[in-house]
């Protein structure tokens, strides 16, 4: 990581390093990588654009009439309305508008998600690592066991309980805190896990013998000394991690236990469109479904290429 | 091997009393379990006796010993949403899902293991190319948007298969299965499909790095010059050679086929445990999660048991090193 030490310097400075570093040079050369960084960016902006970009406002009752309800799309369709580029469901939502607030609610409880998991990854496993012995022990313990069922399924146990814990007219207020935990909570092992053998070889080494030395505290040893040294591999499971937590999501939604459909994300679009494709209105479910997949595409496609960049075996 | 094997079974039996607490804990603190029991208007005296009766006010380690030993009996109490016996709605509706994850096992392995092969031995051909770019979107493709692109496709457009439900089953004892009627082998396609896909893209791309591996070590040459055949070569020496992996990765993927037949299940409308599990998280039907999570508990350490034992059978290497510290070489 060439770069690593230029965070503290001016950004020109910073610029120019970053230029100059292996993983700049890595980038550029792998033309799949920066057609996929493009696509993610495109995604990102347009779907973050969406306020103003999107030619309708598919959630706001008073701007839908039902008789624009199940066009086809225009490409397909002599039927279709140029105002409706992509068609419109059967409350005559514009899918296009829907994609894009749609893909910007995933991306936030992706994003989001993957920050829970990370906080609580990275926590316990400094804890763990710098302590040893019986915190570790139980820490590690439990994660050996979350990480014997699948991800989706913790996910879902704890959204069950919270619909257990609060009742169902409050929980779709607070749907999208309920999922990010539940996504976050289901991730948090790899990160703990990375974390730990990271502090563990750390820990004995003199920078963090000396900083014990001059008496800092171990919190302060273990966020200014230790964590800097391990941004490397938790960016990678991030990275990895931001494509399962957006498909965990839409999974979810899809599921009817994710994101209500007053507040559609992608999944919960497909799912709604699911209803519909029996009687042959595929679009409705297509089109989010497609935009899924490219995101997920796009975002794993970088997070292999940032694991292989970042891999010094490999360099 | 002993020693390995009854440590293996230590772990598993920490796992299943850490899943068997967890369980414990949301069956008695997460919603009220007398509340499935009695009206709206049962009064709180009332109540109170029924909680006494049923050992509700009972120390909570008694009262989990006391759930443990009624689950190793299968007894999970009533649901809350159907007033039924947990056991019997899991018991009556676990063949469609063994017999779903079954299919998609079987498909996975029969498919992903002979492309991975081929992709291994002619790394460079075009087909392979074009089955390794497949394999990763194939990956990145949620289950669900799979399985309803081939609803689309297949009953929707081509109208070939059916889009929901098993067909018709024919009962075994208490077992329904519909693998020996056409409609239901027909209505077990697409979720197979479905379901397998995901673990067919997985086991391709382990068998060919695997194979990719093997081909490039000594026995392998020297098996060349000795003159074997291709087919003694590839199958006889290589890919016996990547079972292992291929074992500890189809083990532990059976476990999450399971856990993704939920969804599987909810895009065919299969009625299986996973929509069962569903239903009852979409409830808060406490009783049902719980005695879900501790059946997939336990069907996951029995795999990953199975899966232990297996690299004995497949590995010689291990069995030798048993016998050698038994043999005090």
């Amino acid at each position: 990581m060439a770069d690593h030490s230029a965070d503290r310097s001016a950004l020109g400075d910073w610029l120019h390093r970053a230029a100059d570093s292996d993983i700049w040079w890595s980038f550029k050369s792998s033309s799949l990588t920066v057609v996929a960084a493009a696509a993610t960016l495109f995604i990102v902006v347009v779907a973050f654009l969406s306020p103003v970009l999107a030619p309708h406002t598919p959630f706001d009752p008073a701007t839908l009439s039902l008789s624009d309800g199940l066009k086809p799309p225009v490409l397909v369709s002599d039927d279709g309305d140029w105002s409706f580029p992509l068609g419109t469901d059967d409350q005559g939502r514009d899918v296009l508008s829907s994609i894009m607030y749609g893909t910007r609610l995933s991306l936030e409880v992706g994003f989001a998600s993957v920050v829970v998991a990370m906080l609580i990854g990275i926590t316990l496993g400094l804890v763990s690592g710098y302590f040893g012995s019986a915190v570790d022990a139980v820490i590690m313990r439990i994660a050996d066991v979350q990480l014997t069922f699948p991800a989706i399924l913790v996910a879902l146990l704890i959204d069950g309980v919270v619909r257990g814990l609060i009742s169902v007219q409050r929980h779709d207020e607070v749907a999208i805190f309920v999922i990010v935990g539940a996504i976050g909570l289901s991730f948090w092992v790899q990160y703990a896990r990375t974390v730990r053998g990271s502090v563990m070889v750390e820990k004995g080494k003199e920078y963090v013998q000396a900083a014990r030395v001059i008496g800092l505290s171990p919190v302060l040893i273990m966020v200014r000394h230790v964590l800097p040294n391990v941004t490397g591999p938790v960016l990678v499971i991030a990275t990895i991690n931001l494509g399962l937590a957006i498909i965990t999501e839409a999974t979810l939604s899809f599921l009817g236990v994710g994101l209500p459909s007053t507040e559609p994300s992608l999944g919960t679009l497909i799912r709604i469109g699911n209803e519909l494709l029996q009687s042959g209105e595929w679009w409705i479910t297509v089109f989010p479904g497609i935009t899924l997949a490219a995101l997920v595409l796009a975002v794993n496609l970088l997070g292999d290429w940032l694991r292989d960049a970042l891999n010094p075996k490999l360099r | 091997m002993l020693a390995f094997i009854l440590r293996r079974l230590a772990q598993s039996i920490a796992v299943l009393l850490t899943v068997g607490l967890v369980a414990f804990f949301l069956f008695r603190y997460v919603g009220d379990p007398i509340n499935g029991m009695v009206g709206q208007d049962t009064p709180a005296q009332e109540r109170e006796e029924l909680r006494t009766k049923l050992g509700l006010n009972d120390p909570a380690p008694i009262q989990f010993f006391r759930f443990i030993t009624n689950a190793a009996e299968g007894n999970f109490g009533l649901s809350y949403r159907t007033s039924e016996p947990v056991s019997r709605l899991i018991l009556e509706r676990l063949p469609a899902t063994l017999e779903l994850s079954f299919c998609a096992a079987v498909f996975a392995l029969c498919i992903g293991v002979p492309m991975g092969v081929y992709t291994g031995l002619h790394p460079r051909h075009w087909t392979s190319r074009a089955l390794q770019a497949i394999s990763l979107i194939g990956i990145s493709l949620p289950t669900f948007l799979i399985g309803i692109l081939l609803i689309l496709l297949f009953s929707v457009i081509l109208h070939w298969l059916p889009s929901f439900g098993r067909g018709d089953t024919v009962q075994i004892g208490w077992w329904t299965t519909g693998l020996l009627t056409w409609s239901g082998i027909k209505a077990l396609i697409l979720p197979s499909i479905t379901l397998g896909l995901f673990q067919l893209t997985l086991l391709m791309r382990l068998v060919r790095s695997e194979m990719l591996e093997v081909m490039r070590t000594d026995y392998i040459k020297f098996a060349r010059a000795r003159g074997l055949t291709n087919r003694a070569i590839n199958f006889g020496h290589a890919l016996k050679n990547t079972l292992v992996p291929v074992i500890t990765v189809t083990g532990l993927q059976l476990g999450s086929l399971i856990a993704f037949a939920i969804v599987t299940e909810t895009v065919f409308a299969w009625p299986g445990v996973g929509q069962l599990f569903i239903q009852s998280v979409q409830f808060a039907d406490i009783p049902v999660m719980a005695a879900y999570l501790m059946m997939i508990g336990l069907l996951f350490v029995l795999i990953n048991l199975t899966v232990d034992l297996l690299y004995f059978a497949v590995d010689p290497r291990l069995r030798g090193a048993g016998l050698a510290r038994a043999g005090g070489h």
